[in-house]
């Protein structure tokens, strides 16, 4: 049989279809999303996302600074119409102030989809694990769609799933640290328990840390230093949007097995 | 006119008795759209503005989205 160089051949079977990215029943088309925050001004923020390719972003929930009303305002740059806005609990420190938190971002978006992360030391931004599980199950009980910032810890990544989380978010390692994931087996342990999505959220440093995190079998990646800091935001925000594709595509194709010793790629038969 | 006190987004501010959100928004030139309030600890609903009259002492908070991780 022959046919013309760089044609397909017609019987070469089409790639089966990744299964959709589904998080509390809204599909989205791409399994990065980022945060919106650290950027230079909101104009490089939208840059960077339109680069990224990512439909979903985080948000914080602020006071309105009231001395200048004409300061530039997220939503004038980012149209919530067109990207998913999910809005976290930056600086709360407890569930109460959690739920204060997001129901004022419900009123103030008008959807229920919402990322929690209850912290605790600076130094470490860990998150504090029982505060987040009482935080979950109170947000679950009003209603909320949450997305929860965890530590990598797999008993309470299931414990929070019982909690009626939507998404798994376990640290790659600390915020804004780019130390890249830290305890793949961990992280590993926490995707083959869930039945819901897990996303790796901070610790990614540069593409391959999100490649690394696709690789173990991750549904998503959420990151924003990683960009914003970045010399030049919009080609990292590109970069990362191919580690994503590329680290997807790795971990549904199945890596070969690793070997203890070299194995000749061409045939050892015949050699002149 | 009278005054009211009232805490507003952490500092004190006095403010015409008989103002409703809807107006205190407008005076603050600020799209209704665009924020979310509070009102002594409780969501204020953005369908009810124009019937909130502010009373002295009310602690409000007007929150907006910004950049965030």
């Amino acid at each position: 049989m022959t046919h013309a160089p760089n044609t397909p051949a017609a019987s070469s079977p089409a790639l089966a279809e990744d299964r959709p990215f589904v998080v509390a029943g809204r599909t989205l088309a791409s399994r990065l999303i980022i945060g919106t925050g650290k950027y230079q001004s909101y104009e490089d923020n939208a840059r960077a996302l339109e680069a990224s390719g990512a439909d979903m972003i985080t948000v914080a929930v602020r006071r309105v600074n009231l001395s200048d009303p004409s300061q530039p305002r997220l939503v004038d740059f980012i149209d919530p119409s067109k990207y998913v806005f999910l809005p976290n609990t930056a600086g709360c420190f407890t569930g109460e102030d959690a739920v204060r938190t997001l129901r004022l971002a419900r009123e103030a978006g008008g959807w229920s989809l919402v990322k929690l992360e209850v912290l605790s030391d600076p130094k470490h931004l860990y998150p504090d694990m029982a505060e987040t599980l009482r935080a979950t199950d109170m947000l679950v009980k009003e209603g909320f769609d949450v997305m929860v910032y965890c530590s990598d810890d797999p008993v309470y990544a299931r414990k929070l799933e019982d909690a009626g989380a939507c998404a798994i978010m376990p640290l790659g390692a600390p915020i804004g640290s780019g130390l890249g994931i830290q305890n793949p087996v961990n992280i590993r342990l926490i995707i083959e328990a869930a039945s819901v999505p897990v996303i790796v959220d901070a610790g990614v440093g540069t593409a391959s840390d999100a490649a690394v995190a696709m690789e173990l079998g991750c549904d998503g990646v959420l990151m924003n230093t990683a960009i914003a800091e970045a010399r030049d935001p919009v080609r990292m925000a590109r970069a990362m949007k191919h580690a994503v594709i590329a680290g997807r595509e790795a971990y549904l194709a199945g890596r070969m097995a690793k070997k203890r010793y070299a194995d000749p790629s061409s045939p050892l038969a015949g050699l002149i | 006119m009278a005054e009211i006190t009232v805490q507003l987004n952490g500092e004190a501010r006095a403010l015409p008795a008989g103002l409703t959100l809807t107006g205190l928004l407008e005076a603050l030139e600020l799209d209704p759209r665009k924020v979310a309030v509070e009102r002594n600890l409780e969501i204020a609903p953005r369908n009810g503005y124009a019937a909130i009259a502010i009373e002295d002492g009310d602690r409000l908070e007007i929150v907006h989205f910004v950049g965030g991780g």
